[in-house]
C-alpha cells in the first residue's frame, strides 16, 4: 500500500495541478454556462441553431483539432490571444491557465446541456407569481428559477469537473506537457508510459485518477439528493 | 375601489373584447371555460399584454396602448391567487408567505403577518414545505402570499376549481372573510355559480370572449338564461336576508327577507347577521291558492312578473314577492294548466330542507353594498 502514496514532488504536483485546473475551468465555466443555457432554453433570436452548433462543438471535434483552434485563437499570436496579453495580461499559451482554458471549453457543451435541461424544466408559472408578487426579472432568477435549477447546475458543474480531470488532446495541443507548469495528470501518465519502468508511476496516478473522480461523482449524487430532498419536486 | 376595463386581445382563434367598469367590493368574472375569464384576469394582473385597450384601478393606469403605458406586473401590486396554488417548492411556507412582502416598499405595507396567518388559520404549518401541505391548505398559503405582499386588488383565478367539495367548503369562509373583514377589493374569476352566488357583490358575465352582461350579484342571477347548461340545475335567486331568530327546538333558523319569513335548517351565526341565500329555481314549486296540509314550510306570496321559455320542456317563472324576486323553475304543463300569466297572484312553496350550506353563506356587510 505504501508505495501508492509514496509519490514523487512531480507526481504530486500533475495531482495539485490536475484538481486546480479543473476547479479553475469548473468554476469559471459557470457564468458563461448558465447564461448561454438561459439563451438557448429562453431566447427567441437569430441565430440561435448557430450559437447551439458553436457550444456542441468541442464535443464532435477531435480533441486535438480544438487543441489547435484554441492555440491559433489564444496563442501569443493568435488575434484573442495577443490582445488579452496586451491589454489584461493574461497569458494562456504554455501555462496552468491554458490548460484551464483548454478543459473549461471541452467541458462547456456538457455544462450547457446540463443547465439548459433543467431550466427547461423550471415551471414559468412559478416566475410569474413571483412576478405578481413583485419581484423584477433580476430578482426573480435569483431567488426562483437559479434555486429551482440547482440540482441542473450541480449535475452541470461535476460534469464539467470529470471533463477537465481527463481533458488530455486539446490541452497537451495547446500548452502542451511541460512539468509543474502544464503536465495535469493525463499528461503524466502519458508520459510515464513513453518511458521505460514507468508502468509503477502511471498505475499510481490512474488509480489516484479513479478515487478524485469517484469521490467527485458520489459528492455530487449527494449534494444533488439533498436539493432534491428539500424542495421534493413532485 | 373601480375597476375599468376596455380592451380587445387577440390569440390564435380566440379574440376576447371587453368593456366594463364596477365598483363592487367582489368582482366576479364568471362564465364557462374558454369565455375568456382567465384571459381577461391575466391582462388585469399584468401577465399578458393587450393588443388594444387601457385598463385602470382606481385612475391608476395600468396599461393603455393608446398612450403607449404599460406597467410591468411587479410594479402593479397587484395580488394574484392561481387555480394550482404555485407556492415556491423550495421555501418553507413562512419563507413563501414573506416573499412578496419584502419587494413591498415599507411604507405601503398594510398587511400584518399575524394577522393574515390568523385570518387564514395557517400558524401551524409555518414550518412545513409546500408539499406537505394538503391542497386547501396550498391554497390558504397562497392566499396569504398575495395578501402579504399588500396588494391594491387582489385577483382570484379559480381558487376552488381544482379542490374536492370538502375542501371548498374548507377554503369558502376564509375567502369570506377575506371579503368582510379586510379593505382589499377583490376580482374572483369561477364558472361555478354557487361560488358566484355566494361570493360576489357583482358579477361579469362572460360568454365567448365577451361581456354578455354585467350588474349586481342579485340582477345578475335572475339571468337564468346567461347560465351554462351544466350550471343550470344551480340558478335560481339571491336573496339578502337576515337572521330574525333560531328555532332550537326545531333544528331551524328563521331568516328575515322583504318577501317575507324564510325557514332553514339552523344556521350558525347570531341574530341580526346577514345571510345571502339562494334559492335554486328547481327547488320552487307555484300554487295558485294559499296551499294547505303541505310539508314545506315556506310558503311566500306574490306576483308573477315574468315568464321566460327554460331549457327544453321547462320555462322560468320569476315571482315578485314584495319587491324580492324568486325565480321558479316548472315544466310548460303545468304553467298552462295552472293557467300562469303575467301579474297572476300566486304563492311560491321552498321546502326549508333544500337549502343546504352550498346555498346558505354570509351575507355582505351593509356599508360594502355601496
Amino acid at each position: 500500500m505504501n508505495w501508492l502514496l509514496d509519490l514523487t514532488p512531480d507526481e504530486w504536483n500533475a495531482v495539485r495541478l490536475s484538481i486546480k485546473v479543473a476547479t479553475v475551468a469548473m468554476l469559471a465555466s459557470l457564468p458563461p454556462g448558465i447564461l448561454i443555457a438561459l439563451l438557448l432554453a429562453r431566447g427567441r433570436f437569430w441565430g440561435k441553431t448557430l450559437l447551439n452548433g458553436l457550444v456542441h462543438l468541442p464535443l464532435i471535434l477531435p480533441p486535438v483539432v480544438t487543441g489547435y483552434l484554441l492555440l491559433l485563437t489564444f496563442g501569443r499570436r493568435g488575434p484573442a490571444g495577443a490582445f488579452l496579453a496586451e491589454h489584461f495580461g493574461i497569458v494562456f499559451s504554455f501555462r496552468w491557465t491554458g490548460a484551464a482554458l483548454a478543459c473549461g471549453v471541452m467541458g462547456f457543451p456538457l455544462m450547457v446541456r446540463a443547465i439548459r435541461l433543467s431550466i427547461e424544466a423550471v415551471d414559468r408559472k412559478m416566475e410569474a407569481a413571483a412576478g405578481t408578487l413583485g419581484a423584477n426579472p433580476l430578482w426573480i432568477f435569483a431567488t426562483i428559477t437559479l434555486p429551482l435549477i440547482l440540482p441542473g447546475l450541480i449535475a452541470g458543474a461535476i460534469l464539467s469537473f470529470a471533463k477537465a480531470m481527463g481533458e488530455f488532446g486539446a490541452t497537451i495541443t495547446f500548452v502542451s506537457n511541460i512539468p509543474n507548469e502544464t503536465q495535469t495528470l493525463p499528461s503524466a501518465i502519458y508520459t510515464f508510459t513513453q518511458v521505460p519502468g514507468g508502468d509503477a508511476g502511471a498505475l499510481r496516478l490512474t488509480l489516484i485518477s479513479v478515487v478524485i473522480s469517484m469521490v467527485a461523482l458520489v459528492a455530487s449524487e449527494v449534494l444533488a439528493r439533498r436539493v432534491g430532498r428539500r424542495m421534493d419536486i413532485e | 375601489m373601480t375597476l375599468s376595463v376596455d380592451i380587445s386581445h387577440r390569440l390564435g382563434d380566440f379574440e376576447i373584447e371587453a368593456n366594463f367598469e364596477s365598483a363592487g367590493r367582489l368582482i366576479a368574472l364568471f362564465g364557462p371555460s374558454g369565455s375568456g375569464k382567465s384571459t381577461l384576469i391575466n391582462l388585469i394582473a399584468g401577465l399578458i399584454r393587450p393588443q388594444k385597450g387601457r385598463i385602470a384601478v382606481d385612475g391608476r393606469v395600468l396599461v393603455d396602448t393608446a398612450a403607449d403605458i404599460f406597467v410591468p406586473m411587479h410594479k402593479r401590486r397587484i395580488g394574484m391567487v392561481f387555480q394550482d396554488a404555485r407556492l415556491f417548492p423550495h421555501m418553507s411556507v413562512a419563507g413563501n408567505l414573506r416573499y412578496g412582502r419584502w419587494f413591498t416598499p415599507s411604507a405601503e405595507r398594510y398587511a400584518n403577518v399575524d394577522a393574515v396567518v390568523d385570518l387564514l388559520g395557517i400558524s401551524h404549518l409555518l414550518d412545513r414545505r409546500p408539499v406537505k401541505l394538503s391542497g386547501g391548505e396550498k391554497q390558504r398559503v397562497a392566499i396569504g402570499r398575495a395578501l402579504l405582499a399588500s396588494p391594491k386588488l387582489l385577483l382570484m383565478d379559480e381558487p376552488l376549481a381544482s379542490l374536492d367539495e370538502a375542501r371548498k367548503a374548507e377554503i369558502l369562509p376564509y375567502i369570506e372573510r377575506l371579503r368582510d373583514e379586510t379593505k382589499i377589493p377583490i376580482v374572483y374569476v369561477s364558472h361555478s355559480i354557487a361560488e358566484v352566488a355566494r361570493l360576489a357583490s357583482d358579477v361579469v358575465v362572460l360568454s365567448r370572449g365577451t361581456v354578455a352582461a354585467f350588474g349586481q350579484t342579485e340582477a345578475i342571477m335572475q339571468r337564468l338564461d346567461l347560465l351554462p347548461a351544466e350550471e343550470r340545475g344551480e340558478g335560481g335567486a339571491v336573496l339578502d336576508t337576515r337572521v330574525l331568530r333560531h328555532d332550537e327546538a326545531f333544528g331551524m333558523t328563521v331568516l328575515g327577507s322583504p318577501a317575507g319569513e324564510i325557514r332553514v335548517p339552523q344556521l350558525a351565526r347570531p341574530v341580526g347577521t346577514p345571510v345571502r341565500l339562494r334559492i335554486r329555481a328547481r327547488d320552487v314549486m307555484i300554487a295558485t291558492e294559499q296551499p294547505a296540509g303541505l310539508s314545506a314550510l315556506n310558503i311566500l306570496a306574490g306576483t308573477i312578473a315574468a315568464v321566460r321559455p327554460g331549457v327544453g320542456p321547462t320555462v322560468e317563472i320569476a315571482i315578485d314577492c314584495n319587491g324580492a324576486t324568486v325565480l321558479a323553475r316548472i315544466t310548460e304543463q303545468s304553467k298552462q294548466s295552472l293557467r300562469l300569466a303575467l301579474g297572476r297572484k300566486v304563492f311560491a312553496v321552498i321546502k326549508t330542507v333544500s337549502f343546504d350550506s352550498a346555498t346558505t353563506g354570509p351575507g355582505l356587510p351593509a356599508e360594502a353594498d355601496g
